[in-house]
């Protein structure tokens, strides 16, 4: 069993994270250069990491599946970045942004990271507008903020509708500086296949060059995973299409303990589905919750009317009636599920009765359409591109979609996994949004990480390797690995199936959305284990690759994504499935309140559970980290 | 924005691709008939079902560029119908819907074409040329721990929306695509219109241009002639202005350059 030792410093909360930066270890400046640094991912947390580390005067190579670092999809984040900066003088505090976080994460994050996150996200605004990230301003010059889900602060900081766009390109000159000064060797259209762990310790990565196929081995002295979420595991998503599982759950075989697989985000506003061929669901920032109210009719009989033509009483503004105090502003998961709810009651709206309305008309009253536009304009362009209709005249159809996942990889306070050397940033790792996260959240933990925790922890593990001791990629260790990957690739390659890769995807979307999506039960959870392991075998068995292994292979790339997929979907369920209550994102029936909400069971469950790997065909074992609330304390979620 | 066809009858279309096994292969046109399609489908996800088909039948699929599907990545990059990005009026080919075409029409789907984007495969392109030039000087030198609160530099409204509205290319590459000399300055000129326009940017404001520039042209990108093709098949409608910006930006540069060289000791530091 793996030993999990969060390593949380002692003291006052406030004080930890300052006196751990005193306490641990640094790596002289002419050491420095003598250590090299694989950097995997190049979204906000892989880039400004990459280039952080450059700057130190590490060596940093740097390795991204995309054509360019600027594509990572971080890009896609839209509506903002949390600060408690209390530029609005409404009383925010780095306490406030702490708790809101924690509570908002439903107890099931650990402490100190969160508290950490909350102290360094000032810093990541000065960081961003130094960089030049054209952060919305008012007219004097400074800083404009908007509210969020979960919040009852302005502290979101956003650059029109495309906030994750304007900091990922402003993390992404940063290290496209780095590279230009050839302080980080970058490597792009390179897709790492396998980790490699030499004497136990993380010392270097297989990897794909996705355009010769050439399988290259490189060897570091520590590895970074930025590699993002997984919830493309459920097929249709908000995920960019490329976006995969494949690093850290290669990691995870390879000893890396994985950590609450089954904490996943359904975003509440996002475009609902049209058909069959669907690939990807468009999110709807949850800015709009701002200003747009959502609601159903009251009756059954009136879905299929026109909307405008349903009388404002006979209308069912379903979040305002449940919860006075947040309204359409409290947070996803509880949002999501009031959606699923009214639907399943018979009263959602479109097609299969599968959306609720979002609707301006009273913003627009307000602000003029003009107003509205100036706020989400792109957003309304976006919704009609999609749907040819114009949310300036009819609400918007919005239905929840699977958007982020909490789980990842587990990390120490130091980030760096169970395995020495690995270390896992931003949406790879588990550590700061518990069983939910708070929108405008992501964005500040992907840079909080990169910029601001990395640079101080990475050269404590540093300084207790001797430089120069970094292996060769030519071991015993390294060559094994490769030939690992190889065979994978002659396997699929060699397969004389019928169906193409995506037949298996959708399946498996299917599986993990009807069993492991906003509301599971043990029953559901129990077949779906049953059932993804059988088209598991069907994929090996039926799968068609067509192409060869040295050219662009776009279909290698999706098969061995989704071969990972389907194991991983499997951890999610036996996740989902032993964690008897309901928490955050992860909604059992059978562990809820009278009024729907969330039963937790802090008794028995209020503890993190890494996974580890014992073998194929084996069952993993589950390892407990237990969350020890010493600041704040564990109560039920109220935002009533 | 796409016109919008409201029926929601299924289409039959028949797409002409190019094909083209790699860089050095010559490459060619061919037909793939596509039945029954969903109005409401995207482009991509037309490619997508074409694809699923040709596998089954044992070929291999059409290679084409796409990630967000939400028109922000910039990776997608079809010219259909000889228009970089198809159709629409400021989206990317992931954002072209099947509505945008009547029943029987023959789409011709090619990869983005310019000598600085070499074709990988069929409709894939290599477009680091970009990303050499933003290493050359597209940023604001900043260490991370060294800013100073956000606030003590104002920026004026006007200057910031205005550089967001440069800052928001996605670097596609539609613009080179679309331009008779494969020129590159929209792109260049959106991200130094973006720091030129902001007070942190001034530091490095003459370098940046000077060096921007001289990467585009070492990279083998044409010259403009202003005729503004960039701006009109730009996703993001990034406005030609721009380019007169950074051509102002780089003449003082040049001027400003060549009567104040930089200093012989730069870099030295005492002791």
């Amino acid at each position: 069993m793996a030993t999990l030792d969060s390593k949380v410093p002692a003291g006052p909360l406030a004080d930890k994270w300052r006196k751990h930066k005193a306490d641990i270890k640094l790596v002289n400046p002419a050491n420095k250069r003598k250590y090299e640094v694989i950097v995997v991912g190049a979204g906000l947390a892989g880039s400004s990491c990459a280039a952080t580390l450059a700057d130190l005067g590490y060596k940093v190579k740097c390795f991204v599946f995309h054509d360019s670092p600027r594509r990572a999809h971080s890009i896609a984040a839209q509506g903002g970045i949390n600060a408690a900066k209390n530029y609005q003088n409404d009383g925010d505090s780095v306490y406030r942004l702490f708790y809101d976080t924690i509570k908002g994460g439903d107890y099931r994050s650990r402490e100190a990271n969160v508290h950490r996150l909350a102290e360094v996200s000032v810093n990541i605004i000065d960081q961003c507008a130094a960089t030049g990230v054209p952060f919305a301003r008012e007219y004097g010059g400074l800083l404009a903020n908007r509210s969020f889900g979960g919040a009852q602060v302005s502290r979101t900081f956003y650059a029109r509708g495309q906030t994750g766009q304007q900091l990922l390109l402003g993390a992404y000159s940063q290290l496209s500086r780095a590279v230009g000064a050839g302080t980080v060797e970058l490597h792009t259209q390179s897709e790492m296949l396998d980790l490699v762990l030499v004497g136990g310790q993380a010392k270097g990565i297989i990897t794909r060059d996705l355009v010769t196929g050439a399988i290259e081995r490189h060897a570091g002295d520590a590895v970074v995973l930025a590699t993002g979420g997984y919830g493309n595991v459920f097929n249709l998503s908000t995920y960019a299409r490329g976006s995969n599982t494949t690093a850290i759950w290669r990691a995870y075989k390879r000893g890396a303990c994985f950590a609450n697989p089954c904490y996943t985000q359904i975003h509440p506003t996002c475009i609902p589905v049209s058909g069959d061929y669907q690939s990807k669901l468009t999110l709807m920032s949850e800015s709009l919750r701002n200003d747009g109210r959502i609601w159903v009719p009251k009756r059954k009989e009136d879905c299929g009317k026109d909307p405008n033509a349903i009388a404002e009483g006979d209308r069912d503004y379903y979040l305002e009636r449940m919860y006075p105090a947040f309204g359409n502003l409290c947070p996803r998961d509880i949002a999501s599920r009031a959606a699923k709810r009214v639907c399943d009651e018979g009263r959602g709206v479109g097609p299969g009765g599968l959306g609720v309305y979002l609707d301006f008309s009273d913003a627009i009253r307000r602000l003029g359409e003009n107003g509205v536009r100036e706020r989400y304009g792109n957003l309304f362009d976006i919704y009609h591109e999609i749907t040819a209709e114009s949310a300036y005249q009819t609400p918007m159809r919005i239905f929840p979609a699977v958007h982020y996942t909490m789980g990842g990889l587990w990390v120490d306070y130091n980030l760096m996994s169970n395995i020495p050397g690995l270390f896992v940033l931003g949406e790879a790792n588990f550590s700061d949004h518990g069983a939910n996260r708070l929108g405008a959240s992501a964005l500040m933990q992907g840079l909080a990480d990169g910029y601001f925790v990395i640079p101080y922890t990475i050269g404590d593990y540093l300084a207790s390797q001797k430089p120069g001791s970094r292996p060769s990629a030519d071991s015993v260790e390294f060559k094994g690995a490769e030939e690992n990957v190889t065979a994978m690739t002659r396997r699929f390659l060699a397969n004389q199936g019928r169906e193409p890769v995506s037949h298996f995807h959708k399946r498996l979307g299917k599986i993990m959305w009807e069993f492991c999506g906003m509301a599971r039960t043990r029953e559901g959870l129990q077949k779906a284990v049953q059932q993804i392991p059988a088209l598991r075998e069907e994929f090996w068995a039926n799968v068609r690759v067509p192409g060869s292994a040295d050219t662009l292979n776009q279909s290698l790339e999706q098969a061995g994504r989704v071969a990972d997929f389907l194991e991983l979907g499997e951890l999610m369920c036996r996740d989902a499935l032993t964690r008897e209550e309901s928490c955050g994102g992860h909604f059992r029936e059978e562990h809820q309140h009278p009024d729907g909400e969330c039963k937790r069971d802090d008794a028995n469950f209020g503890h993190v559970a890494a996974w580890e790997y014992q073998g194929p065909d084996k069952a993993p074992a589950r390892n407990v980290e237990a969350l020890n609330y010493e600041f704040v304390k564990m109560s039920v979620r109220n935002y009533k | 924005m796409v016109a919008a066809n409201h029926s929601t009858q299924p289409l039959s279309l028949t797409l002409r691709v190019w094909r083209q096994a790699g860089p050095k292969e010559p490459g060619r046109f061919v037909d793939y008939p596509s039945k029954n399609l969903n109005p409401n489908m995207s482009f991509l996800e037309m490619l997508d079902v074409v694809n699923d088909e040709l596998t089954a039948k044992g070929e291999e699929p059409i290679a084409f560029a796409h990630d967000c599907r939400e028109g922000i990545c910039g990776t997608c990059s079809c010219t259909i119908n000889g228009k970089p990005h198809g159709p629409g009026r400021g989206v990317a080919t992931c954002q072209v819907y099947v509505r945008s075409f009547r029943d029987g029409d023959v789409i011709t789907v090619e990869p983005f074409r310019a000598e600085a984007f070499p074709i990988v495969k069929d409709l894939v392109t290599d477009r680091s040329a970009f990303d050499k030039i933003q290493q050359a000087g597209g940023f604001i030198t900043a260490r991370a721990g060294s800013a100073p609160d956000a606030n003590a530099i104002p920026v004026p409204k006007g200057d910031a929306d205005l550089a967001m509205d440069a800052a928001t290319c996605i670097g596609c590459g539609a613009c080179v695509a679309a331009c008779k000399n494969a020129s590159a300055m929209l792109f260049v000129a959106a991200k130094v219109g973006h720091l030129g326009l902001l007070p942190q940017g001034q530091a490095e404001r003459d370098r940046r241009v000077l060096a921007m520039v001289q990467t585009m042209d070492d990279l083998g990108f044409g010259s403009c002639t202003n005729q503004y093709e960039c701006s009109a098949a730009c996703p993001k409608l990034i406005s030609h202005e721009f380019i007169a910006r950074m051509n102002r930006d780089y003449f003082k540069a040049s001027l400003r350059s060549s009567f104040r060289p930089e200093s012989l000791g730069a870099g030295g530091g005492a002791g």
